[in-house]
């Protein structure tokens, strides 16, 4: 059954179906399959050389696939579709502008290729914070202030459909967290968004629904908390080292699934049933440097690949 | 969509005018050689010979004052009453010649270290002396001699200079300009961005047209005002306009080969050395900087290839040899042939992408 004929593909924006694309021996994409609803926020998650950039590329109408389809709307990007690009909005990963032309420049010149007029280009600029940085060329503008004006570029033409590639890679923690509330506004205005992210954070932060990629397949795709309870990991939780003494602590729990370690740092239980050990921590007024940690999507990709997540 | 065209082509010219580096290589340095070789050339059109006079002499003396106008394109002279400091200039070769008189005697000192200079003075001298004999004979000369030079009579250097370096200026700027706009777009994704944008290849293509074409009419229209200024002298003819169409096809030829370099490198230093490596060969070939009058035959023939060698010598028949409009048509056909071969081959070899 062709995805474009499924009762899914009625409400789905995009629809991804066995997309294949290898370069020479590498397979690139080997067989990506997803859909992705009207207003939501849908991650790739991946290392570097997953796949996440090639795919979104044919997605975007940039690469011709080997084989298997997309729908966005309904329609093929492949051959280059204007029609599409009109109601698509990408922000590449390098931040592409012309050279030495201001922030303003740069958004009313991307704005005039879509017929949009100064004012509204203009206004893009205030939405993304750069209202104050309009007659400064972009040679000049801080990493975090480029990925804002790229995303203003690519919104500029209000597309329902937006491809970000990337946005965060490269800024410092401040810049970063800027830019998150900036992309939960853009998911606010109805928009469908399709991230690419290697930032397992990012990911769980932004997304309502994570596909994690490596080698060139999806290896699983759902809610970030889906996927984290999925994985039914033990819930870590540390107190000061010393709190109480380790043999004391290891006789507090035996035999139920609970596992106690002492770095030197932090005196850890790691259990499946927090709620005894919180109890019986507290009873003993041994709170001191509290910390919970559950299972992070860093668990979920440890678990579906059997190796750490590196960039 | 017009739009796309007037923003790209202003994106362009915006990026063109704050590039310092841009400015300086396509306006100021051929400008900069246009004033070096105007000042030094200034005054070399007549190539006079230095000549001291030692004294009083006669036959100088006692000429015409049109008879000595006319010596004195040939002849500089210069009157002394130093003999032995004379003689010694003759000797050092910071003169040509000096010439002194006793009585019917002219007598002439010259080095022979250049045999051509003191040979042309000596020839002078002797013509300056027989027609003072017949003169005094009142006997009326039965043959005159009349010379006359073709082109335009007041010929300098300026006038060869200005279609050369106007033709060179062009094709730097047309060159470098697409090389250098098709890597770094490419490089910085900019292309990848125009694909993703309603905008149709011809649109981007058209806009980079357009800024190239105004920017060799800028360079034109600075090149010409300049010589023109009474200290260089440049005067056009009759057809100079014609110069404008040939400039625009030339504009068309070199960003053509502009493309091909740019199509083919893939870092921004590369297209330079590669545009480089023929944009200046093809100017030292195509006479922009002296002519290749002197060259050898097999020379002149490899030279005929290039685009800019037509455009040097259409540009000098329009401007200053006084030809009429026809005669830049073939080499008009010629460029725009070139730029569509070029063109073509380049659309071959095109890149969205790096990868």
């Amino acid at each position: 059954m062709r995805p474009t004929d499924s009762i899914a593909a009625v409400t789905s924006v995009i629809v991804v179906h066995d997309l294949k694309k290898s370069y020479g021996e590498v397979r690139a994409v080997d067989g990506v399959s997803f859909e992705v609803d009207q207003g939501e926020f849908f991650g790739i998650l991946g290392p570097n050389g997953a796949g996440k950039t090639t795919t979104l590329e044919i997605m975007e109408g940039l690469r011709e696939a080997d084989a298997g389809e997309v729908r966005i709307d309904g329609e093929s990007p492949w051959p280059r579709n204007p029609r599409l690009l009109r109601r698509i909005g990408v922000q590449l990963q390098a931040s592409s502008f012309f050279e030495r032309l201001t922030a303003r420049e740069q958004i009313r010149t991307f704005g005039s290729l879509y017929g949009v007029p100064a004012p509204r280009a203009d206004e893009l600029l205030e939405m993304v914070g750069l209202a104050d940085k309009a007659d400064t060329q972009t040679e000049k503008l801080s990493g975090g202030q480029m990925q804002r004006l790229s995303i203003a570029c690519a919104l500029v033409h209000d597309p329902h459909v937006v491809f970000l590639d990337e946005p965060t890679t490269g800024l410092d923690p401040q810049a970063r967290r800027n830019l998150w509330d900036l992309l939960r506004g853009i998911k606010d205005q109805g928009r469908t968004v399709v991230l690419t992210t290697h930032y397992l954070d990012e990911a769980e932060t932004l997304c309502d629904r994570v596909a994690i990629m490596d080698h060139g397949r999806i290896l699983e795709a759902a809610p970030p908390a889906t996927l984290v309870r999925g994985l039914d990991a033990p819930t870590r939780i540390s107190v000061e080292s010393g709190a109480i003494d380790l043999e004391e602590a290891r006789r507090m729990f035996p035999g139920n699934g609970v596992e106690v370690t002492d770095d030197g740092v932090s005196l850890t239980f790691a259990t499946r049933t927090p709620a005894p050990v919180l109890a019986a921590l507290a009873e003993r007024n041994a709170l001191r440097g509290l910390a919970v940690r559950g299972a992070t999507l860093e668990d979920v990709f440890l678990h579906l690949t059997g190796r750490e997540f590196r960039e | 969509m017009t739009g796309g065209l007037a923003s790209l082509s202003r994106a362009m010219t915006l990026g063109f005018v704050r590039d310092k580096g841009a400015l300086f290589f396509t306006i100021l340095f051929p400008l900069m050689f246009l004033l070096i070789f105007g000042v030094v050339f200034k005054d070399s059109g007549g190539d006079r010979s230095e000549v001291l006079q030692i004294g009083p002499v006669a036959v100088f003396d006692q000429m015409p004052v049109d008879a000595r106008e006319g010596l004195s394109e040939v002849l500089e002279v210069t009157r002394t009453d130093d003999r032995a400091g004379a003689l010694e200039q003759v000797r050092k070769g910071d003169v040509d010649a000096a010439i002194e008189q006793q009585g019917g005697t002219v007598t002439l000192h010259y080095s022979a270290a250049d045999p051509v200079t003191a040979g042309t003075v000596r020839g002078v001298l002797e013509s300056v002396v027989q027609h003072a004999n017949l003169a005094a004979t009142g006997v009326p000369p039965s043959l005159t001699l009349q010379a006359e030079q073709v082109e335009d009579e007041s010929i300098k250097p300026i006038q060869y200079m200005t279609p050369g370096l106007i033709g060179w200026a062009v094709a730097v700027g047309a060159a470098f300009g697409a090389a250098m706009t098709l890597v770094t777009w490419r490089q910085k994704k900019i292309l990848r961005r125009l694909r993703l944008a309603p905008v149709s290849t011809a649109t981007v293509v058209t806009a980079r047209v357009t800024v190239s074409v105004g920017i060799a009419l800028l360079q034109l229209a600075v090149f010409i005002g300049i010589a023109s200024l009474p200290y260089f002298g440049l005067r056009l003819t009759g057809s100079w306009w014609m110069a404008i169409p040939l400039v625009v096809a030339a504009t068309l030829a070199f960003l053509s080969l502009g493309l091909l370099a740019g199509a083919w490198a893939k870092t921004p230093e590369a297209a330079s050395a590669v545009t480089n490596l023929i944009v200046l060969p093809m100017a030292f070939l195509s006479g922009s900087f002296f002519p290749l009058d002197d060259a050898p035959q097999w020379l002149r023939t490899v030279s005929e290839i290039f685009p800019l060698k037509h455009l040097n010598d259409s540009m000098l028949d329009v401007m200053v040899r006084g030809e009429g409009p026809a005669s830049a048509l073939p080499t008009l056909g010629l460029l725009l042939g070139f730029a569509l071969v070029v063109g073509f081959i380049a659309t071959r070899l095109f890149r969205w992408d790096d990868v």
